[in-house]
């Protein structure tokens, strides 16, 4: 008996810090077990940010380190966490590391923590964070709970990315602010000047998807998304 | 561990000691970062008051450009007139004033046609205990040529909108416009933080040829070239109001100040005598890059000119 455990002892710290286990954390959240599009968890945020790509990339940061702080935090407390008070020792932990990040955005990145600020809100109540808190951190040590933090903050910012990436280029012809399919009339050009003829694709005639810009218009491309990756990965259909 | 982690007592020390514990964390980092976020905040506002007049500079540098341009900072009080008092016009939060309580005198105002002004003046006088209300007005020499910065608050469709207008030493011309907003929608009303939006008030008049106040609006299917209208945002018309009336409404309040610089730059230009005429007529459509798009735009209009010609 004593031996096993000893053995036990011996293995757990042995065991490599990317093992095959610990890399499926990473990578289940990007496909298999995206929290989007598989969960279907943070949907409210994933339509209200993806106007543009930046907005959206800041967002996926965001939302990517207050989850794996938050698992790594309750990872090392779940012993000591009372089980009738979880959810709301959850909650606090949550929102005072938002809180925190937006502090210290505010003192050190103003421009960014002004894009970000909005946006606050919407992490405290994303349901992926508590969700992953709730069935991954309370139950597992802190490292592979930093994995499993930093995976699903990265399969949320890859839905939110590509929804962001359509919505931006077919609503208003741009990437990341950069115009792709050239200049509409009334357009601000680099030299500061505005744009007197329509140029590129605006010339042919071509006119931005004003239903691109709404949110409805997110919630059918993350639909559209689902239908594709459901499509290639029959295991996922439910019966 | 033999404490058992869901007796009553373990649960409420539990709470207790993490909500200090949290709490002073969040103390302490609000405490010891609030410097330099109240830092970046003037550094913000500086940055805005110089890029109304189309000076642009990088936030660690606006300290010393802002104190290198901005000659003068007055306060302006309820009647338009400059006010003698000891507060710093920088100070001035005019959107701090706007939420607590300004905005319920605002909205009796008729930005339309300005009929109970001066019941609105003398409530703004009243305001603050009878203290009456301070417009902070920036005076910035920019290569020699004196420019006038208002700030301006109003309400977009989600949140407070705000921004600055440039008006030249004519007391008329518009020279620039910064708008910005907390929360309009992406894409439609956060628009106006757009120059796209903002360059097409370059030139334009904030009075008529007779000297009658006109403000400047944000009109819906285009300003066709007029010298008091720019392009409202489509899919964007609340916030575009909000644009509207938070001009309208603070131009006018500021409107005994520039009549007193218009008189003061008639008597300039008067004295010079010869060509008064032309000098005002290039003043009414100034070579803006701005208005000569926008009139290369209005076919509609050279149409009728030609008709009624």
């Amino acid at each position: 008996m004593s031996e096993v455990a000893v053995e036990e002892k011996v293995k757990q710290p042995s065991e490599p810090l990317f093992s095959k286990k610990n890399k499926a954390l990473i990578s289940n959240p990007l496909d298999d077990d995206n929290p989007i599009t598989v969960q279907v968890l943070g949907i409210c945020s994933a339509l209200a940010i993806t106007v543009q790509v930046k907005q959206a990339f800041v967002m996926a940061l965001s939302v990517t380190f207050v989850t794996a702080m938050g698992n790594v935090i309750v990872s090392l407390m779940r012993n000591y966490i009372p089980n009738r008070i979880r959810i709301i020792v959850q909650l606090v932990i949550v929102a005072a590391l938002v809180i925190l990040v937006d502090q210290v955005l505010k003192a050190f990145v103003y421009d960014i923590s002004k894009a970000l600020s909005v946006f606050v809100g919407l992490i405290i109540t994303n349901c992926i964070i508590m969700g992953r808190l709730e069935a991954f951190a309370l139950g597992n040590k802190p490292w592979p709970a930093f994995l499993d933090g930093i995976g699903n903050g990265l399969g949320y910012g890859l839905i939110l990315i590509i929804v962001s990436v359509f919505r931006e280029l077919l609503g208003s012809g741009k990437l990341w602010g950069y115009p792709i399919f050239g200049h509409k009339v009334g357009a601000l050009l680099s030299d500061g000047s505005l744009a007197t003829e329509a140029s590129g694709l605006y010339a042919l005639g071509y006119v931005d998807n004003g239903l691109m810009i709404l949110p409805p218009m997110a919630l059918i491309t993350v639909g559209v998304i689902i239908w594709v990756q459901r499509s290639r990965n029959t295991k996922l259909i439910e019966a | 561990m033999a404490v058992d982690v869901n007796s009553n007592k373990y649960t409420f020390l539990f709470a207790t000691v993490m909500v200090v514990i949290v709490a002073t964390l969040l103390a302490l980092a609000s405490e010891s970062l609030k410097p330099m976020q109240t830092a970046n905040v003037n550094n913000e506002k500086r940055q805005n008051i110089l890029k109304g007049v189309g000076i642009e500079v990088p936030a660690n540098e606006a300290e010393t450009a802002y104190d290198e341009y901005v000659k003068e900072a007055l306060v302006i009080g309820a009647d338009g007139k400059v006010k003698q008092t000891e507060l710093n016009a920088f100070d001035i939060d005019v959107l701090k004033d706007y939420k607590s309580g300004l905005s319920n005198i605002y909205t009796k105002l008729d930005v339309q046609e300005f009929s109970n002004i001066d019941e609105i003046r003398s409530e703004l006088a009243a305001f603050n205990g009878g203290k009456g209300v301070n417009f902070p007005l920036y005076v910035i020499d920019k290569d020699g040529e004196k420019l006038y910065v208002v700030p301006l608050v109003g309400t977009g469709l989600w949140g407070p909108i705000w921004g600055y207008l440039a008006i030249a030493a004519d007391g008329k011309t518009v020279v620039g416009a910064v708008f910005d907003h907390k929360s309009e929608t992406p894409g439609l009303g956060a628009e106006i933080a757009q120059p796209a939006f903002q360059i097409p008030f370059k030139g334009k008049t904030i009075f008529d040829e007779k000297g009658d106040f006109t403000g400047i609006k944000a009109v819906k299917g285009g300003a066709k070239g007029s010298p008091h209208g720019v392009d409202a945002i489509s899919g964007g018309t609340i916030t575009s109001n909000g644009v509207t009336e938070m001009i309208m409404r603070t131009l006018k309040l500021y409107e005994p100040y520039f009549l007193g610089l218009q008189a003061s730059d008639a008597s300039a230009s008067g004295s010079m005598g010869v060509g008064e005429n032309s000098g005002l007529g290039e003043e009414i459509s100034p070579d803006s890059a701005a208005v000569a798009f926008m009139d290369s735009l209005d076919v509609e209009k050279v149409d009728t000119t030609v008709v009624v010609d």
